[in-house]
């Protein structure tokens, strides 16, 4: 396939395209997401984890 | 004989676990995806009727089969949870949840891009189509209904009931192109017999189904991980596990 022919895709480049930007999108999000919420919940339970130790002393 | 089944379960061997496995999820996916985008997008020939528009199949299929692979697995976990009452299957139900859902986006998004210039319409109420969205609002109620509850107890239960209620769905999905007349093409791949796919266009789609797999056991590790320490936030080895 010749460079031009690829990004035209036969003429079907506006429905090619934007499926797999759109799936990267995807992939992407669901990583950054998922290491938020993971932030988060390490953020959370430190906080906790603090919290009982200063009712403690 | 249940002794290894519940130590398998147990929070701090899940978040340990799913820590040293993440990564190599995360590499293997790449590798896969990465394979199959190439191959799928440079090498693979057109379809004698489809043309390049053919190509959306290589994240379509993937995404769609991943959205009833996680439903199905949240339903199963969320059955283990209810029936052995191990905690780790609640955390594993409401890790897969947004995962699943967005993976089901993709699939919808990507059906009606790919349909628009093969029946000429962005959406028909199909029954592939419709039942596929329904699987979409199912996820949704499982996710809204999970913090619905004061009692977060109580709310995975209530959650782990609806997915189990909704797996009906699932077989639905899969076989509504058998069952009813349906402008979707009928199975390509997961076929009896021989696949009516030549191996060129072939191994790129199973090679972004694999990715699309990988990836979702990734993500999967990781948010289940969070999940584990919002529910075992003043454990003993939580305590540890935050340090490091």
């Amino acid at each position: 396939m010749n460079s031009g022919g690829f990004w035209s895709m036969g003429g079907y480049a506006r429905f090619v395209w934007p499926c797999f930007g759109f799936a990267f999108a995807v992939l992407l999000w669901n990583l950054w997401s998922a290491r938020r919420f993971l932030a988060l919940a390490r953020r959370r339970t430190a906080r906790a984890l603090m919290m009982a130790a200063s009712q403690r002393s | 004989m249940w002794t290894w089944f519940y130590r398998l379960a147990s929070p701090p061997f899940v978040y340990r676990v799913a820590a040293a496995a993440a990564p190599w999820f995360l590499a293997a996916a790449a590798a896969t995806i990465g394979y199959g985008v190439i191959d799928g997008l440079v090498f693979a020939p057109p379809d004698y009727q489809q043309g390049d528009a053919f190509r959306i199949i290589y994240v379509h299929a993937p995404a769609a089969w991943l959205s009833l692979f996680s439903y199905t697995t949240m339903a199963v976990a969320g059955a283990i949870a209810l029936i052995w009452r191990i905690k780790v299957g609640h955390a594993v139900a409401a890790a897969t949840a947004p995962i699943g859902a967005s993976f089901t986006l993709l699939a919808l998004v990507t059906g009606s891009l790919w349909g628009r210039p093969m029946w000429g319409t962005y959406w028909a109420w199909d029954p592939r189509l419709t039942s596929e969205l329904i699987l979409l609002f199912l996820y949704v109620g499982v996710m809204s209904l999970r913090p619905a509850f004061e009692d977060p107890a109580r709310g995975d239960r209530a959650a782990a009931l609806l997915a189990i209620v909704g797996v009906v769905n699932v077989p639905i999905i899969h076989y509504s192109v058998q069952w009813w007349n349906s402008l979707h093409q009928g199975p390509t791949v997961a076929k009896l017999g021989r696949p009516s796919m030549p191996g060129s266009m072939l191994w790129p789609l199973l090679s972004m189904l694999l990715g699309f797999m990988l990836f979702y056991g990734a993500v999967l590790c990781i948010r289940l991980r969070g999940e584990v320490l919002n529910r075992e936030r003043l454990s003993a080895w939580v305590r540890e596990a935050v340090k490091s």
